[in-house]
């Protein structure tokens, strides 16, 4: 797949959303990153910190108040194929088979026929060979998550971001999916942008975490992850990797130390 | 969802209609009422033999059925190329919807029969005012579904499909129509039944065919006989046509069976 491009310039991004009762939410203050072309980067943090809404704005679904956000060199105005996203629902179109759903992106560009093959070769690839005349309330949660990604890979996207595609999976399905993406990952070399609350699956995955803070979303460290893969969740060095990142965290959040009763 | 042989259900149902026929018969039988309120089940259906043998005041039956059936499809295709776009779209649009929907929201609580004799002035005596005065009682159903149907599509449907690539022409024509389906489906079917119940009103003023018309004509006589070969025959056609709808659901939206 195409190896040449994919890199994300972020620099002094601002994001406002105007609340429900009128006064302005700031969800996104200041946020500048690099995203080299082929890397593995996690975004982790509590829930209103602005990582989803930083990756809606990468995938184009959202733009930015200010600040700029480039795509290899170019600004993002609208959604692109070659920005790729899998939702936390893997959303698949209820009335189009699991091969139709992965067929839709290139059936939209008009080359339904000259990707036919490239469509059962991913089907195949995610493990899907033999389900791609089902329907997509036939698959389990895991199964259409493969779907979701084989219709999003399909595409040849430069750039494959991932809004919390493991979260509604029990957690053995979880390890094993993420295996899997780091495989298509590896395989397909796009840059991969993913948006998790979940540290082991950051460190297990990524070459650099994001760690973002809310109210107002900002970025509090990016932190690189220098373990060769396959990784092994109980070694010595990702479970020193872990502490870290919870110590990152618990300071970033600000945890009261001492309890709040005193003898 | 199991599917036995003959269930439970369905011999309650066969029951229930053959204990009616019962006591229809046995009410007849033994003179309980006059022949001119209840005709008998065995005069019904001779009226109906020699109906379908000679027709009904110059028209056989199967012209009466056909009439009428005309009719109904006329308007119903009317229905289908107008008020599903324009359903579907004011959905899309807020502005189309502020103009269209006062005015679906004014028609659909009115009575056919109000503006019937405006229709006929209008548009003339002959199908022409019928088949509108039936579109006009199918329309709402229909656009009402189809505004209702894009309301509910998810929202991360459509931004996914914007990330795969559609256009905006492609998500109305490949998100949004795809995911109304079942629910324009519903409003086609209330439509049909709407319609069907107007059918009679359509065909009472100056009619000569149709098997509303000939219901009415036999009110006139008190051919209380022909009124009911007329009746069963448009419950039992309504059926028809109402499954028959159900089976092109079936095949048009394959995806609905488990997943609703």
């Amino acid at each position: 797949m195409n190896s040449a491009a994919g890199s994300i310039q972020i620099e002094a991004l601002h994001k406002t959303f105007a609340g429900a009762d009128g006064h302005t939410v700031q969800a996104l203050d200041d946020i500048t990153l690099s995203i080299r072309q082929g890397q593995f980067v996690a975004i982790v943090g509590s829930s209103g910190c602005g990582k989803s809404t930083l990756l809606r704005l990468i995938a184009g679904l959202d733009l930015p108040s200010s600040g700029r956000l480039l795509f290899d060199g170019e600004p993002v105005t609208g959604p692109d194929r070659l920005r790729g996203m899998v939702f936390q629902d893997p959303n698949l179109f209820p009335w189009l088979t699991v091969r139709q759903n992965i067929a839709f992106g290139p059936r939209m560009r008009g080359r339904a026929r000259e990707t036919a093959a490239a469509v059962d070769a991913l089907a195949a690839l995610v493990g899907l060979g033999d389900f791609i005349h089902s329907w997509p309330h036939q698959l389990s949660g895991g199964m259409a998550q493969r779907a979701a990604l084989a219709r999003t890979l399909v595409n040849e996207p430069e750039v494959l971001l991932l809004d919390e595609p493991l979260g509604a999976l029990d957690s053995f399905t979880r390890m094993a999916m993420q295996d899997e993406i780091l495989r298509l990952w590896a395989e397909l070399g796009p840059t991969a942008v993913m948006v998790t609350h979940d540290i082991d699956e950051a460190i297990y995955m990524s070459d650099r975490v994001v760690i973002m803070t809310p109210r107002p979303g900002r970025i509090s460290q990016v932190i690189d992850i220098d373990l060769p893969r396959p990784r092994d969740r109980g070694g010595d060095a990702f479970l020193r990797l872990r502490a870290r990142l919870l110590e990152v965290f618990h300071l970033a959040h600000r945890v009261p130390a001492t309890p709040e009763y005193s003898l | 969802m199991k599917r036995p042989g003959l269930k439970v259900e369905t011999l309650i149902t066969l029951d229930t209609v053959a204990s009616i026929l019962l006591a229809w018969e046995l009410v007849t039988r033994f003179k309980l009422v006059t022949d001119i309120l209840l005709p008998s089940p065995g005069t019904v259906w001779t009226t109906f033999l020699q109906i379908r043998a000679e027709g009904y005041k110059d028209h056989s039956l199967l012209q009466h059925l056909a009439a009428s059936l005309g009719r109904l499809g006329a308007a119903f295709a009317l229905v289908v190329v107008t008020a599903i776009p324009l359903g579907l779209w004011s959905g899309c649009n807020s502005k189309v919807s502020a103009v269209l929907d006062p005015l679906v929201e004014f028609v659909r609580p009115l009575p056919p029969l109000a503006y019937y004799t405006l229709l006929v002035l209008w548009l003339g005596i002959e199908n022409g005012s019928k088949i509108a005065l039936l579109a006009l009682a199918g329309f709402p159903p229909v656009f009402i579904a189809c505004v209702a149907g894009v309301k509910r599509v998810k929202g991360d449907l459509l931004q996914c499909a914007r990330t795969l690539g559609a256009s905006q022409g492609q998500l109305f024509l490949h998100v949004v129509f795809p995911a109304c389906l079942p629910d324009i489906f519903t409003g086609l079917r209330t439509a049909l039944g709407v319609t069907y119940s107007t059918l009679v009103a359509a065909e009472m003023v100056a009619a000569i065919t149709g098997i509303g018309w000939m219901v009415l004509d036999a009110s006139k006589f008190l051919r209380s006989d022909v009124i009911f070969v007329g009746i069963i025959l448009m419950g039992l056609t309504g059926i028809l046509l109402d499954r028959a709808l159900r089976l092109i659901e079936v095949k048009a939206v394959p995806w609905k069976e488990k997943n609703r």
